[in-house]
């Protein structure tokens, strides 16, 4: 066998060796949920049915990949009228768009647990470019990554028509999450 | 006739104040009650939370000046219907509390802290629990009534000085 065929034999392996392993999502202990404000008042919300597909390595961050969706009818706000009020179309318009979603395009270490993932977050048909702030805190065989980022909500044309005033709702949304891990690699 | 004397300044503009406030403030909360979601409603419920807070803050006020202010003696009247206005005023400044306190906690019970001017948050005191708003909801709407009836007897009683005893009662608290 040539050199170099003994080569391209070999690089599914390194392929392998690169591209870390999944990590499963342990949904009873994650967590989404926003805060909107109403007029001053902070009104959470959260969602119940998420997934993710983690890839990642916390020695070789660049390499990782997440990848998150969230079923927009799982909403859960504490009252059955806001939750309807909320699939209609002038806000999430859950029929039409189901999903959120998160797709990473680069992760980087930023120190101490640390990392900045950035990638493309699209809601209601519109994509934009997000960089979110990731913590991961690993213990006993179970990381946890959290952090929080704004959702400007009318870059989403989110609650648009007589509810896009901002003095009513305002347009930062506080979104919060906490995604329990299990198969992540140990630091 | 004498002119009698007169309340203060401060508890004629209180009275007035308040009374405004509260008229307006159970109307718009009759009406808002039943209303579907939209921002109107939003703004309605707002509203009608700062008012409450206003009132409850300008009762205190009130019922402080009540206590260090002597109100005029009673003009001669029969000793049942002097005994009815005390009992009436005093329901009324029981419930000047109790009806936005009720109020308080049924919005806090409902997960929506009231944030005075959309500003100034106060705090819950009582925990956001879905069957405790439930709860309390009634209780906030028949206070407001059995203050909307009192409020009834006291322009009742008010009434009947001015055109029947013609007593000049009425003066007392006329603005000036």
């Amino acid at each position: 066998m040539k050199p170099a065929l003994c080569l391209l034999a070999l690089l599914p392996l390194l392929a392998a060796a690169q591209s870390p392993p999944a990590a499963k999502l342990l949904p009873a202990q994650s967590e989404i949920v926003f805060t909107s404000r109403q007029m001053g008042v902070p009104v959470e919300g959260r969602f119940r049915k998420f997934d993710a597909r983690v890839a990642f390595d916390p020695r070789q961050p660049e390499t990782g990949r997440v990848t998150l969706t969230v079923d927009l009818a799982s909403v859960a706000m504490g009252a059955a009228e806001s939750e309807a009020e909320v699939a209609k179309p002038g806000w999430f318009d859950t029929k039409a768009f189901p999903q959120a979603s998160f797709q990473s395009s680069a992760i980087k270490a930023v120190g101490g647990g640390r990392f900045e993932m950035s990638g493309k977050f699209t809601l209601k048909g519109q994509s934009r470019d997000l960089t979110v702030p990731v913590t991961l805190a690993q213990a006993g065989g179970q990381s946890v990554a959290s952090g929080s980022f704004v959702v400007k909500r009318l870059d989403f044309r989110i609650g648009d028509g007589d509810w896009s005033d901002t003095s009513l709702v305002a347009n930062d949304v506080q979104v919060r999450f906490k995604l329990a891990l299990s198969g992540l690699p140990a630091p | 006739m004498n002119p009698s004397p007169r309340y203060t300044r401060t508890a004629i503009a209180l009275h007035w104040l308040l009374a405004l406030m509260i008229l307006v403030s159970f109307g718009v909360g009759l009406y808002m009650a039943d209303l579907p979601v939209s921002p109107q409603r939003l703004k309605l419920f707002s509203w009608h939370k700062w008012a409450g807070i206003v009132i409850l803050t300008l009762s205190a006020l009130r019922l402080l000046w009540r206590l260090t202010h002597r109100p005029p003696p009673d003009l001669p009247m029969p000793r049942w219907q002097q005994r009815a206005a005390h009992l009436t005023h005093r329901l009324m400044y029981g419930l000047f509390f109790a009806v936005p306190l009720v109020g308080w906690a049924y919005s806090s019970a409902a997960g929506f802290p009231v944030v005075v001017f959309g500003l100034l948050p106060l705090p819950d005191f009582v925990p956001a629990d879905k069957a405790l708003a439930e709860a309390i909801e009634p209780w906030h709407g028949a206070l407001a009534w059995m203050l909307m009836g009192l409020v009834a007897v006291h322009v009742g009683a008010a009434l009947k000085h001015q055109f029947f005893d013609r007593d000049g009662l009425l003066s007392r608290m006329k603005p000036t």
